[in-house]
């Protein structure tokens, strides 16, 4: 067999006393398109970003082309040919194509840009992803999302990168671009250079890679050819179990109705109609963009309803703030917990009493705080030594329940799920559905927004898919199926 | 038992240790270079040259805190000295005049705030508009010329003493201390402040009202503002146009050598407090040994520097 294009080899990494990576390998030969598969925590961007030079590995061996190689710096990656298509894109939107292809490395002659040498190889670059019709002069900006990231692919061809690096890079493209983006890696691959495909799209992967390498909880599974693979076997080296044994029974009976929801349009959002029952649980599906997030907000009171209008146990409710929906008994875990739902530079104590700190007169009672934490803790199973660390210090799963804490704190009458499990690893996220189980159990009406198909399935009573902004259906999730529900989130009948 | 003390925690202890160690540093150096220093009389005097920057640096503290900041305080200042003193020059009593002054003081902080919150400006922006504005109206309101204060009950408030020692601003330093720390430790406001610097979004989506929040907080900025304003007034018996010229950057100074973070949501009250005696001994030491005031900027500015880069986070 030819020589690994880069082979990483018992790559262990640390951050702090939180294992990422324990004894993971990895080869990548030339010409193949290789996807690089686990859950959320799994190590995937962490050992992308150790072969991209972010991180330095605590042990381990890097080789490329055979030779061992260290990778401390971006640069050091660069050099050897490594580059990485990063899921946000990293290019300046105020400046052109042309610039940002060459930022950087910009083009002199006696000391001035050299403007027009660069446009010259921009459109050679340009060509090499077929985007030869694309003006260089072009402002970023103005460009959809899915050229934006040919101009990145572009860039680092430019920069003759020979191993590509693709995090989750159809997350945000259409079907169309999706397709062209395709034919462009498997173009690449004919010329024989090495793609890391990072995604969760099984079907993406098996029409497209050529082997499949997996991680799960820091440690590597093994590698497999895709040809004769079943899907079934992906997900079990992914999740260690099947499917079933990851979903505790529900074990709640939903009672009389809590939430109404009547005909409420705004924004993304329009004319969504449901109910919710006390102790119930209800899924929302729908792809990215579908206006789910976009729903729970107008619950809150964070955006503004246009019409319609929402009743919360047969009362007629008008939040125009959060404040106002929190005292309405409305709770909300939001899908971003480092940039919405956490205070990282506050300690697990003051951020569990962040919507109501236990008060007298406006004057902290310490102790009640301190009791209240305490027996969140208990509750919640949440593994700290102290309740004064800072947040930041707990792992994913554990920070998702301070923010859980957070709103059980409140006793909610409707709780506000999105994304409850992102991020969160296996032990965790079944954690998190038992609490989501007792929370139903105690008469706690929950929405539960989730792009996870089998979680929505698993965990909810019925499902509302939404479809560009409107309900396309309500089924009841026993019974419906993966391709029911996807059927009704891409608009079909 | 072993003692495991968390990294980050260790790291925010030293951070804040070190001004404490600083100025034990600079007391101990100064005492051995001059023998003037360590007296009682000197001492208490640069307490009270202190004092004024110290209750302005309390405000910004908070201000800070929350991830904003206020260039308006030294404009704040002199226009509520310049109200307060021709409120008593027109015959007004001093509880009226003075009342008035804090109040105006905290009128003009929400004005800040109400930019801040509900105008969405930057507060650099906002305050640096709100300076330039106040500095004017100051001016045309005193033409430029002193407003002389006589009442007698007035100038102890600025030059008084207690028990013939203890100069009255040290004490009003003190009680302002003492408050402040309590509203920021012990009160659900305070707790407010932290998590709004920390992450706005999650204190918002929390249910923390942010506008009222901000209102209150450069508020509270402008009334520690003016009431120092109504200090150096008493001190100097007369309010100037021109008073309070730069203070922004002493408290400033004051709050940032005290460790507390400008991106806001972490820092303490008594890093500040440390932070203004700091500034002051410098200022004083640098006088006793003679150095020249314009050298006296460059070691100021020295320290500063340094105390920012041995702050630097990774």
């Amino acid at each position: 067999m030819a020589t690994p294009l880069v082979s990483m080899h018992d790559i262990h990494k640390a951050f702090g006393p939180v294992k990422v990576l324990e004894g993971v390998d990895f080869e990548l030969i030339a010409g193949e398109v290789h996807a690089l598969m686990g859950e959320n925590g799994a190590g995937k961007s962490t050992l992308m970003k150790i072969l991209t030079g972010i991180y330095a590995p605590d042990s381990g061996t890097i080789q490329v082309d055979g030779k061992p190689v260290s990778i401390t710096t971006p640069a050091d990656a660069e050099k050897y040919g490594i580059a990485i298509i990063h899921q946000e894109l990293n290019l300046i939107p105020a400046l052109s194509v042309a610039d940002n292809l060459f930022l950087g490395r910009e083009i002199q002659r006696f000391g001035l840009l050299d403007r027009k040498a660069m446009v010259k190889k921009a459109m050679e670059w340009l060509a090499q992803v077929g985007m030869e019709k694309l003006d260089p002069d072009t402002l970023v900006e103005r460009l959809s999302v899915g050229t934006q990231q040919m101009v990145e692919i572009a860039r680092a061809l430019g920069q003759n990168a020979r191993v590509l690096i693709m995090d989750e890079p159809t997350a945000a493209l259409t079907e169309h671009e999706t397709t062209t983006l395709f034919k462009l890696i498997r173009a690449l691959r004919e010329k024989g250079t090495g793609i890391v495909y990072v995604s969760h799209r099984m079907e993406e992967i098996f029409a497209l890679c050529d082997r499949i390498s997996v991680l799960r909880d820091g440690k590597f599974v093994g590698t497999r050819p895709v040809p004769g693979l079943a899907f079934d076997e992906v997900v079990k080296m992914m999740v260690g179990r099947t499917l079933e044994a990851r979903f505790p029974a529900r074990t709640s009976t939903p009672g009389k109705v809590r939430l109404q929801v009547e005909h409420i349009s705004g924004g993304m959002v329009k004319d969504v109609s449901f109910d919710l029952r006390s102790g119930e649980v209800l899924g929302v599906s729908g792809l990215l963009g579908a206006g789910r997030t976009e729903l729970a907000r107008l619950l809150f009171g964070l955006d503004k309803p246009s019409e319609g209008r929402v009743l919360l146990d047969g009362e007629v409710v008008t939040a125009t703030n959060p404040n106002q929906a929190i005292h309405a008994g409305f709770g909300f875990l939001t899908e971003d917990r480092k940039a919405q739902g956490l205070v990282l530079d506050l300690s697990l104590r003051e951020n569990v009493s962040l919507p109501r700190v236990p008060a007298h007169i406006g004057l902290v009672d310490r102790r009640g705080e301190k009791t209240q934490t305490r027996g969140l803790i208990e509750a919640l199973k949440i593994r700290t030594r102290d309740m004064e660390l800072n947040v930041s210090a707990l792992s994913g799963g554990n920070q998702q329940k301070v923010v859980l804490a957070k709103w059980l704190a409140l006793k909610p009458r409707v709780l506000i799920l999105d994304e409850p499990t992102r991020g969160v690893d296996v032990g965790g996220k079944a954690e998190i559905y038992h609490i989501i189980n007792q929370l139903a159990e105690q008469g706690v009406a929950i929405l539960m927004i989730s792009s996870e198909l089998p979680e929505v399935l698993a965990m909810s009573d019925r499902i509302l898919v939404m479809h560009e902004g409107h309900a396309t259906a309500l089924l009841e999730a026993h019974g419906a199926t993966q391709e029911t529900v996807m059927t009704a989130a891409t608009g079909g009948h | 038992m072993t003692l495991q003390l968390n990294w980050s925690q260790a790291k925010t202890l030293f951070q804040r240790l070190g001004s404490v160690i600083g100025l034990l540093l600079l007391f101990i150096v100064l005492s051995v270079l001059s023998p003037d220093f360590l007296t009682t009389g000197n001492l208490l005097t640069v307490l009270r040259q202190v004092s004024i920057n110290a209750l302005i640096a309390f405000g910004m503290t908070f201000v800070i805190l929350s991830g904003g900041i206020d260039l308006s305080v030294g404009a704040i200042l002199a226009f509520t000295g310049a109200i307060t003193a021709s409120l008593m020059a027109a015959g007004h009593g001093m509880v009226l005049s003075v009342g008035a002054g804090l109040a105006l003081g905290a009128v003009l902080g929400m004005v800040n705030g109400a930019l801040v919150s509900w105008g969405r400006v930057a507060p650099f922006i906002a305050t640096l508009g709100t300076v330039t504005l106040l500095r004017g109206l100051t001016l045309a309101y005193t033409q430029g010329s002193p407003i002389p204060v006589t009442n007698p009950g007035f100038a102890m408030l600025g030059g008084g003493y207690i028990a013939n020692l203890i100069p009255l601003p040290v004490i009003w330093m003190a009680v302002a201390f003492i408050l402040c720390g309590f509203l920021l430790r012990g009160t659900v406001f305070g707790r407010h402040v932290v998590a709004i610097g920390g992450n706005e979004e999650a204190a918002r989506l929390s249910g923390v009202r942010i506008s009222p929040m901000k209102l209150a907080i450069y508020g509270l900025s402008g009334l520690l503002s003016a009431f120092a304003g109504v200090v150096l007034t008493s001190r100097l018996y007369s309010a100037q146009a021109t008073a309070g010229a730069g203070y922004e950057l002493d408290a400033i100074a004051a709050v940032v050598l005290g460790g507390t973070s400008l991106a806001g949501g972490r820092g303490w009250l008594f890093g500040t407090l440390i932070g203004a005696l700091l500034i002051g001994f410098l200022n004083n030491g640098l006088n006793l040994l003679g150095v020249s005031s314009f050298y006296q900027q460059v070691v100021k500015g020295i320290v500063i520097l340094i105390a920012v880069l041995l702050d630097r986070r990774q």
